[in-house]
């Protein structure tokens, strides 16, 4: 086989060390650890880094991972975790003590590439050394018998001047990039030559921008933080941790990391296409035009868009979600304006029926609560419940179910201002209560339940716009949901992973490989022996012995 | 907006397509007959062997060269129209992706139905192309087969042209998906040989522990040596392996823009993490003494299930971000 690795050879300084385990490594004598300390520590060290312990880790690492693409994960989908929590109550805490839901951030997990890690470093360590050395190395003697090695070939040269043969030979071996050496011994004349030594390392830039990619993101993660926001058209958002609706920092990001910008939606874009189309009703071409303004005051406009994340002060801010924000005004008996608001109701389904809540807690005998569904194209369903049949607004309907009591907010209990809890409460319209829920249009106002006062669905349409050709797509405000994230360590990761390439690209197609060309005189000419020798996997190295003898024979017989 | 003649360059796509499955059957009809004729031919080399045997007095086995012998007295006529059944099925096929490209007005890659019909495309592409480089014409049963099938099990996918979603309006769409179906291409021709490679190991290890095997009836001694199929399993799977790396640090660029994050561990990328984890262990295993061989073989086998479970249960059944097989 040419292609095969060879034990033809001893390992030379110039080979690339390898774990005791490798293929082309030699075979070490089974020696049981010597009973000390010092001797248990290399040999569990030699173990750990032996090809055996990192393949077996590999593919622990390959099995280990799978769970996590079973069980939802906390990490990527949190109310997956809640819904199989209350699908599956008995399991649940037996898998959550498993860290099934966090597998990736869980003791096993990390114990395996904890371990393939140390392993890593522990073989690469040696052999960078080693192979530093060898880049200085010469090409090995050349053997006595050529003729033992696979890919060998013999030419005879009738008057041939062996020296010029020799020369000419170690010339060409030259010019094809190899590293070459004379020895000459007994009466013949030969060169060794040896090329590839990028290969090794190659090698070793691949495995070490892989220790590299991982300290990225471990240090990475301690200075990186995502905040969540909305903001609704004309609103401005001003980036301090006040701001954030949610906000996941890294242990060591500084308290005043974020930079001081402010952000205001000038208008949210977004297209649908037609009925009658295929994918008809689908959202696409979403653009929030944003006005960000520094602290000097300096103004730009720019958009956030799926796909183009907008980079400001070394953050990058997403569009993560977007929807309608129904401006709600209520008054008291009295025609005093106590609640006043654009309220970001949240989607929920593709064509937009969206869900939200107002809080009125002062202002009225009693706290009361709004639990509204807003629908852009309202139609009724045959049950006669309302829809929305397009995501777009061409028939804007908001109803609105009115609570009193207790809200359950003055206790300081965090509540999500998406939702309403409505016990301690009594419901005065819509559902049971045989009153009909309260039912607008933008512009519209209804008296509230018990002459409490009036609800107004606020048309936001601008003024002066022509009604014949806006109808109501300009009624309603809408809001984006932003995030915003900030990980310097992103560039690092990147030119870690691009090194990896390139090293395997050069460890994987670069052959290793040596050459020898053997002149022994005779009578009036010589004989010219050519070898190869593959260091490696290399199916090109009985070619490439051939061509270099036809090359030489050539370069011979042009003088 | 859709191009007009969407829907019928969209109608003259499925056709073409599914005429290119009909001659892909026809051509793995055509292989298969081919390869039960290598299997006869190596009745015939047995008799001439024997003949040598007599003759010469040396061993059967001894005799058998490492890389096929190319004076195995088979006709490759069937192989040969297999091959050209298949550039013709390959070229419908290709018309087939042309169209609802055209059709869509964008490249068709973007949901499960033309994941397939793309992945498959390359598959053949790749195969066809290795062809000119060496014969493995022995493979061809088993790929257009695997083509066949999952071509077939992509009808089950179909859905019509719709406009993009966002997300997938990005460069790295073509860029990723492309160099996946590449690499996917690569790591079935390693997965074929890999296959081949032990079931040539068993009858190796068998003939040499009964010599009357060695001359049976049997096509797999019309091809390579186990060593050489190894060897050129490591070579399309070392290919495919930087394929599949160049895919997971695409799709993170992309992840990065679209997402806000390039690694999250959704389903779709831990899978592919998984796969690439496989192959590199492939790979080490062929380094590791007492890994070479069968038992490197298995990996490759195993890294090959993995990449297409991945396109197929876990598009269609693991919940994740990669929502874009266009099924409901
Ligand atoms: C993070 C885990 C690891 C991964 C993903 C990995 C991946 C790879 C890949 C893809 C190759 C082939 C490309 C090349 O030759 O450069 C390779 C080769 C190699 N790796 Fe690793 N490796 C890992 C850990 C290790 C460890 C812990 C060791 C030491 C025990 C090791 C030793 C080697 C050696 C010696 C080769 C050369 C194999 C040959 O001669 O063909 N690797 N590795």
């Amino acid at each position: 086989m040419s292609n095969s690795r060879s034990d033809l050879t001893q390992n030379s300084s110039a080979d690339p060390r390898r774990p005791d385990d490798h293929v082309d490594a030699s075979p070490q004598p089974v020696t049981q650890p010597k009973l000390s300390l010092v001797g248990w520590l290399r040999w569990a060290w030699r173990q750990l880094t032996s090809m055996r312990t990192a393949l077996v880790l590999l593919l622990l690492l390959a099995v280990a991972a799978i769970p996590g693409s079973i069980f939802p994960q906390r990490m990527a989908n949190p109310n997956g975790v809640t819904q199989w929590e209350s699908d599956n109550p008995d399991l649940f805490p037996v898998l959550d003590a498993l860290q099934l839901f966090d597998v990736y951030s869980s003791a096993w997990f990390s114990a395996i590439y904890l371990l393939l890690f140390v392993s890593l470093i522990g073989c690469i360590l040696p052999r960078t050394k080693h192979h530093l050395g060898a880049l200085r190395s010469r090409p090995p003697r050349t053997p006595a018998r050529l003729a033992r090695l696979a890919d060998h070939r013999v030419e005879e040269a009738e008057d041939a001047d062996p020296a010029r043969a020799i020369e000419l030979a170690e010339k060409r071996l030259k010019r094809q990039g190899y590293r070459t050496e004379r020895y000459d011994q007994g009466g013949s004349l030969s060169v060794s030559a040896e090329r590839g030594y990028l290969r090794e390392t190659g090698n070793l830039v691949f495995h070490a921008s892989l220790v590299g990619i991982l300290v990225a993101v471990g240090v990475g993660g301690q200075f990186a933080y995502t905040g969540q926001s909305v903001i609704t058209e004309g609103t401005t958002f001003v980036n301090s941790l006040l701001n954030y609706s949610s906000m996941n920092k890294g242990r060591l990001v500084a308290d005043d990391a974020l930079a001081p910008y402010a952000m205001t939606l000038d208008s949210f874009d977004v297209t649908y296409v037609p009925a009658g189309e295929n994918g008809a009703g689908q959202a696409g071409d979403f653009s929030a035009n944003v006005t960000v303004r520094d602290a000097s005051g300096e103004e730009s406009e720019d958009a956030v868009r799926v796909n183009h994340p907008l980079h400001v002060y070394g953050d990058a801010i997403y569009l993560l979600g977007n929807g309608y924000a129904p401006t709600i005004v209520v008054r008291d008996a009295d025609g005093e304006i106590i609640y006043n608001e654009s309220v970001p109701f949240l989607p929920q389904d593709s064509n937009m029926t969206s869900l939200g809540v107002v809080k009125i807690p002062d202002g009225l005998d009693e706290q009361m609560g709004l639990v509204g569904f807003f629908y852009p194209t309202q139609y009724e369903l045959a049950s006669g419940a309302f829809s929305s049949a397009y995501g777009d607004l061409v028939n804007p309907v908001l109803t609105l179910n009115v609570y009193v009591g207790d809200l359950g907010i003055d206790d300081g209990t965090p509540r999500s201002v998406y939702t309403l809890d409505p016990t301690g409460m009594e419901q005065l319209t819509g559902g049971e209560t045989g009153t009909d829920s309260i039912e607008l249009s933008p512009g519209e106002t209804m008296d509230l339940p018990n002459g409490q006062g009036t609800v107004e669905f606020v048309d936001e349409t601008p003024e002066g716009a022509d009604p014949a050709e806006v109808g109501y797509t300009e009624s309603v405000k809408r809001y984006v949901s932003l995030q915003v994230h900030h990980d310097a360590s992103t560039i690092w990761v990147l030119t870690f992973a691009i090194l990896a390439v390139l090293g395997l690209l050069t460890a994987l197609f670069i052959p290793r490989r040596r050459i020898w060309v053997k002149v022994t005189p005779h009578g009036s000419g010589a004989t010219i022996e050519y070898a190869g020798l593959a260091r490696g996997e290399d199916p090109a190295i009985a070619r490439a012995v051939d061509a270099l003898a036809d090359q030489h024979g050539r370069d011979l017989r042009a003088g | 907006m859709l191009p007009d003649h969407a829907v019928a360059l969209d109608t003259w796509s499925v056709i073409s397509l599914w005429t290119a499955i009909a001659v892909y059957a026809l051509a793995f009809i055509a292989y298969a007959v081919d390869l039960a004729r290598r299997s006869e031919a190596s009745v015939r080399m047995k008799d001439r062997r024997a003949e040598l045997v007599a003759a010469g007095g040396g061993s059967a086995l001894a005799e058998e060269p490492a890389g096929g012998d190319p004076a195995v007295p088979h006709n490759p006529v069937m192989a040969r129209i297999g091959t050209t059944l298949t550039w013709i099925a390959f070229l419908l096929h290709l018309a087939a992706a042309v169209m609802r490209g055209i059709g869509a007005g964008r490249v068709p890659w973007s949901n499960m139905y033309e994941f397939a019909m793309m992945g498959t495309l390359l598959v053949t592409g790749v195969y066809l192309g290795v062809l000119f480089w060496k014969d493995l014409r022995y493979l061809g049963a088993f790929m257009t087969g695997l083509v066949t099938v999952l071509l077939g099990a992509s009808s089950m996918f179909y859905v019509e042209i719709t406009p993009l979603m966002d997300p997938l309006k990005s460069v790295w769409l073509v860029i990723h998906v492309f160099v996946a179906s590449l690499a996917t291409a690569f790591l079935a021709l390693g997965f074929a040989l890999s296959v081949l490679q032990l079931l040539q190991a068993r009858r190796e290890r068998r003939a040499v522990e009964d010599e009357s095997l060695a001359t049976k009836k049997s096509l797999l001694r019309t091809l390579p040596s186990a060593e050489a199929l190894e060897g050129l399993a490591y070579r399309f799977a070392i290919v495919g392996f930087i394929f599949w790396t160049f895919t997971l640090i695409a799709g993170s660029i992309w992840a990065q823009d679209a997402w806000g994050r390039y690694w999250g561990f959704d389903t779709k990328e831990v899978w592919t993490f998984i796969i690439w984890v496989l192959y590199a262990g492939y790979i080490h295993a062929r380094a590791t003494r007492g890994w070479q061989g069968t038992r490197s073989a298995w990996l490759s086998i195993v890294g090959f299930v993995a990449v297409l479970f991945n396109f197929t249960i876990v598009n269609m059944f693991f919940e994740g971000l990669h929502a874009y097989s266009g099924l409901e």
